[in-house]
């Protein structure tokens, strides 16, 4: 099947409260001991506004937005046959808790590689917060087996 | 902690490494929970071996987040500018990660000072993931 269509396609915009609460279970969960990750004053202290996300909470965000592996189900492709291949972050500022980050999914690429045996799908969002600042860029990599 | 500065620091540089505990079933529940990442493959015996898999498998993530750690321990979060992760193996439980990084390049643009990282994270028998960061520094 050619997917070749879906390049540039784009996905619906979304909005995501950036809880505390979240953001301490997230940090507990990597095992992250550093206290701005869970005192809302020692993060003030370091320069923050509240409680900083960790560096990959952002993906988190994708996920609770339901925008991260959901264009395999668009492409009519079985997750199972699907893998995580790479995942980048470009960082603006700082997400923080009680921010309000909107963003919203496009597909950049497909590619093939093998003769075809795998189809790489590249997406990525990018995700301002409440002052439309700019705070971080996502681009992800899902490598399919074919057949 | 002081943040190292540009000048203390030299291409081929290592920089402080951290090996976590060994990845259990207990540590994946809570990183599906904590993460919003609820694929069944991470947590359901009975789905993973449904996939044709002898065991549930960790989050590539949770990995990806240990290596985070790794950096913020080195310096603050926000130095780090990019950061791109290449998934090439699974980690599997039981397993403990090691995350490691060295310097791989010095430059200056724009008036700023950066250093790139080649980073890695390893168990005990795979290199599970294979990652650049760029992190400004004073």
């Amino acid at each position: 099947m050619d997917y070749k269509n879906y390049i540039n396609k784009t996905y619906e915009p979304f909005t995501i409260e950036v809880e505390k609460g979240r953001l301490r279970f997230f940090a507990q969960a990597i095992g992250e001991q550093n206290p701005i990750y869970q005192e809302e004053s020692t993060a003030q202290e370091a320069g923050y506004e509240s409680i900083p996300a960790p560096l990959t909470f952002p993906f988190s965000i994708t996920m609770d937005a339901g925008q991260s592996f959901n264009v395999l189900e668009d492409m009519g492709i079985p997750k199972t046959k699907a893998v995580h291949g790479e995942q980048g972050f470009i960082y603006h500022k700082p997400i923080c808790a009680d921010d309000v980050v909107t963003g919203q999914q496009k597909i950049v690429d497909i590619y093939e590689k093998k003769g075809g045996a795998l189809l790489f799908i590249v997406t990525e969002i990018s995700l301002s917060n409440q002052r439309n600042e700019p705070v971080c860029d996502l681009q992800s990599t899902i490598v399919v087996r074919n057949g | 902690m002081k943040p190292p500065t540009f000048d203390s620091l030299s291409v081929g540089d290592e920089i402080p490494s951290l090996k976590t505990p060994a990845v259990s079933r207990h540590t994946l529940a809570l990183y599906c929970g904590a993460s919003g990442d609820h694929n069944p493959i991470h947590v359901d015996l009975d789905f993973a071996k449904s996939s044709g898999l002898d065991d549930v498998i960790a989050h590539g993530m949770l990995s990806t987040g240990y290596l985070g750690r790794m950096l913020t321990n080195w310096v603050p979060q926000s130095a780090i500018k990019s950061w791109k992760n290449r998934f090439s193996a699974m980690t599997q439980i039981g397993d403990s990660v090691t995350c490691s990084g060295k310097i791989i390049e010095k430059f200056e643009d724009g008036g700023e000072k950066f250093i790139r990282l080649e980073l890695q994270t390893n168990t005990e028998c795979v290199q599970t993931i294979i990652a650049e960061a760029v992190v400004v520094l004073e």
